[in-house]
């Protein structure tokens, strides 16, 4: 298990000071004048040895993400976007560092910016998180006034500005192009890639887009060195992360742990259990509701990390933990994410827009039985053509999670069927 | 994507009032130059919060006027982003989280108390316009779950019966502290947090990591 002191946010909790005072104590803002004193490239060059990879989903270097933004800056400036649309489901770490420790996203926010040359960081926060972007404010208010932002950052000599905005309720606006359009005062709809965000981003302006999480713990990193980072986890799997576990566990929580961690000990030391015990466990979904959820069987000796779910076709994702137990009626609990993708999809793509509708009457059909055994096909047929044919990725994460219902419960999903079908024929006998 | 309509009955005129033009113009501040239509999201906002809750169509054309949009984009926003309310709300804006982890916990219990007790379904207003509910999809506090978020607060870990007491006290005006109902203190175990546990006396202060540095 992780020691305390490898953890980065000490107040995940909320037990202490939110504040810029509580926060230097924790070791925020203690000597960020010395880092800026590395060059961008610099800066960038060590958190790619720490191997860090985006906390938002994708697991993408983060280094290599800001070293693609042009190496000077010319007419256009560049902006750095931190992507706090928190709306995934199951996941729930960005609203804790945002409430909590809001002071370690603010000095991210300026190096993170420094290194890829940027003049400003827009912060988007969804709608919703009305108390977290209070808190927020306030900690970039006190840095404003402390002069650790705004113009000669920390006494750098480096101008840099932090703007918080606040979202009003769109799951796809956590897509980055999607984010870019909202902050542009326009209705969430993804743009065609290429062009990237750091060729073309935020009102055309280079931009990198990263999520809270990746951005609050790169200050610490630099303090503590890359090496320290890299050294916990496993090879190209390293650091530290934040996991949500929720669903039926006995203590739903937070926690960050050591990437790598075995599910079962995140489940047993950390939420107390499956209800019921471990052999009640029927699956879990390990990254949030977009990613394929595993049985049991590959639960119980599944490492969390990226490539170690990746292998198993599931994804870490947000590492938001999503338990089952043998009580679940699984094929609801999937329908139930097929309507959340519906209700989400931003109408652009034809593929998403009809076809999450359309997956989604299945799926319920599907719940109650009503339906045909010939109809399981067509549906894993549909999610394979909705799938990468659309212009961002709620296409996939929508059929994402019925794919690994039917890979992995298929017999339960025929079952249903069958035993339905059954059902009304004794009904017809007994009439 | 909301399938969100206007509203029959509208107000003539919308005007911010004085107050509020003042955090406008800061609030447009914040964006380059030109770049005024970024501000589109925090004005319908400020609209909303001035005028009960809902958005006529009056200030939908008032924020096209100041940011110099044309109306048509506004009421786009306004009708995209599930946020905007576009007909009037109760003075309790219940929001019932449904998606798989708040249903795993029990959200039907939820939605069954507020229906049981004020007899609402979706999408529908108490006679004595107290309560509107409407259900939605992930709040993001789902190891809080079930959640309801009424108005900007959220109430997390509910079950029926303390969603009943919190409708009461709603209805009685009497203040409940937003947060975990069942005496949680936020998203750690509730048997005691399994971690951090070692830095509670140092405030949270991870022990000289910078002297073991170079």
């Amino acid at each position: 298990m992780l020691k305390d002191e490898d953890r980065i946010f000490t107040n995940l909790y909320g037990w202490f000071d939110g504040g810029l005072a509580g926060a230097r104590k924790r070791g925020d803002w203690s000597n960020t004048k010395e880092l800026l004193k590395n060059s961008p490239d610099e800066i960038v060059e060590l958190v790619k040895a720490s191997g860090l990879r985006g906390r938002g989903g994708a697991g993408f270097s983060t280094g290599l993400k800001w070293s693609f933004m042009p190496k000077e800056v010319t007419d256009r400036p560049h902006y750095l976007i931190v992507n706090a649309d928190e709306s995934e489901p199951g996941t729930c770490k960005d609203r804790e560092i945002m409430r909590n420790d809001p002071h370690k996203l603010v000095e991210g926010c300026l190096i993170g910016g420094y290194a890829i040359r940027a003049c400003a960081a827009f912060i988007y926060i969804r709608g919703e998180f009305y108390n977290e972007a209070q808190k927020l404010q306030a900690a970039i208010d006190e840095a404003y006034d402390a002069g650790l932002i705004g113009k000669n950052a920390c006494g750098s000599g480096y101008d840099f500005d932090v703007i918080l905005h606040r979202g009003a309720g769109a799951y796809i606006c956590g897509e980055e192009t999607a984010l870019l359009e909202s902050l542009e005062g326009k209705k969430g709809q993804p743009r065609l890639k290429p062009p990237f965000p750091a060729a073309s981003g935020l009102y055309g302006c280079p931009s990198t887009v990263n999520n809270v999480e990746s951005i609050a713990v790169v200050p610490t990193i630099l303090r503590r060195g890359p090496e320290w980072f890299a050294g916990l986890g496993r090879e190209k799997n390293v650091g530290t992360k934040l996991f949500c576990i929720s669903g039926h566990v006995n203590n739903p929580c937070n926690v960050e742990e050591e990437m790598g961690i075995p599910l079962k000990d995140l489940i047993e030391k950390h939420a107390g259990g499956v209800i019921g015990g471990w052999d009640n466990l029927l699956a879990v979904i390990p990254g949030g509701s977009s990613v394929r959820c595993i049985p049991k069987s590959i639960c119980d000796d599944i490492l969390m990390d990226f490539d170690s779910l990746m292998a198993v076709k599931s994804g870490l994702g947000t590492a938001a933990v999503i338990v089952m137990n043998k009580q679940t009626d699984i094929i609801k609990a999937i329908a139930r994410l097929s309507y959340f993708y519906k209700h989400e999809s931003c109408g652009q793509c034809t593929p998403c827009r009809e076809g999450t509708g359309w997956m989604w009457r299945v799926m319920e059909r599907l719940a109650t039985g009503e339906a045909e055994l010939e109809e399981i096909d067509a549906l894993e047929k549909v999610t394979k053509q909705i799938e990468g044919h659309t212009i961002c990725a709620l296409g996939d994460a929508a059929a994402w999670p019925i794919q690994g219902l039917l890979t992995h419960f298929r017999d339960e999903v025929e079952d249903r069927i069958r035993s339905r079908k059954k059902g009304l024929v004794e009904l017809q006998a007994a009439e | 994507m909301s399938g969100n309509e206007l509203a029959i009955n509208q107000p003539e005129k919308f005007e911010f009032s004085g107050e509020n033009q003042k955090v406008i113009e800061t609030i447009i501040a914040k964006y380059p130059t030109g770049r005024q239509a970024s501000a589109v999201i925090p004005l319908l906002d400020i609209a909303q919060r001035q005028h009960d809750n809902w958005l006529p169509k009056a200030a939908i054309e008032k924020v096209a006027d100041i940011l110099e949009m044309a109306p048509i984009r506004v009421l786009e926003v306004a009708t995209f982003y599930t946020m905007f309310n576009l007909k009037p709300v109760g003075k309790y804006f219940l929001q019932v989280c449904k998606t798989t982890p708040c249903w795993l916990r029990g959200s039907d219990d939820v939605l069954k108390c507020i229906g049981d007790k004020l007899k609402i379904s979706n999408g529908e207003t108490s006679d004595d316009g107290n309560f509107t509910l409407l259900e939605v999809e992930c709040l993001g506090a789902c190891v809080n779950a079930p959640i309801i978020q009424v108005n900007d607060d959220f109430y997390e870990d509910l079950n029926y019966e303390n969603t009943s007491l919190l409708l009461d006290n709603l209805r009685d005006g009497k203040p409940t502290k937003p947060g975990s109902v069942i005496g949680r203190n936020q998203s750690e175990n509730i048997d005691g947090a399994t971690t951090l546990t070692t830095l509670r006396d140092t405030e949270g202060a991870v022990p000289d990591f910078l002297k073991t540095e170079t």
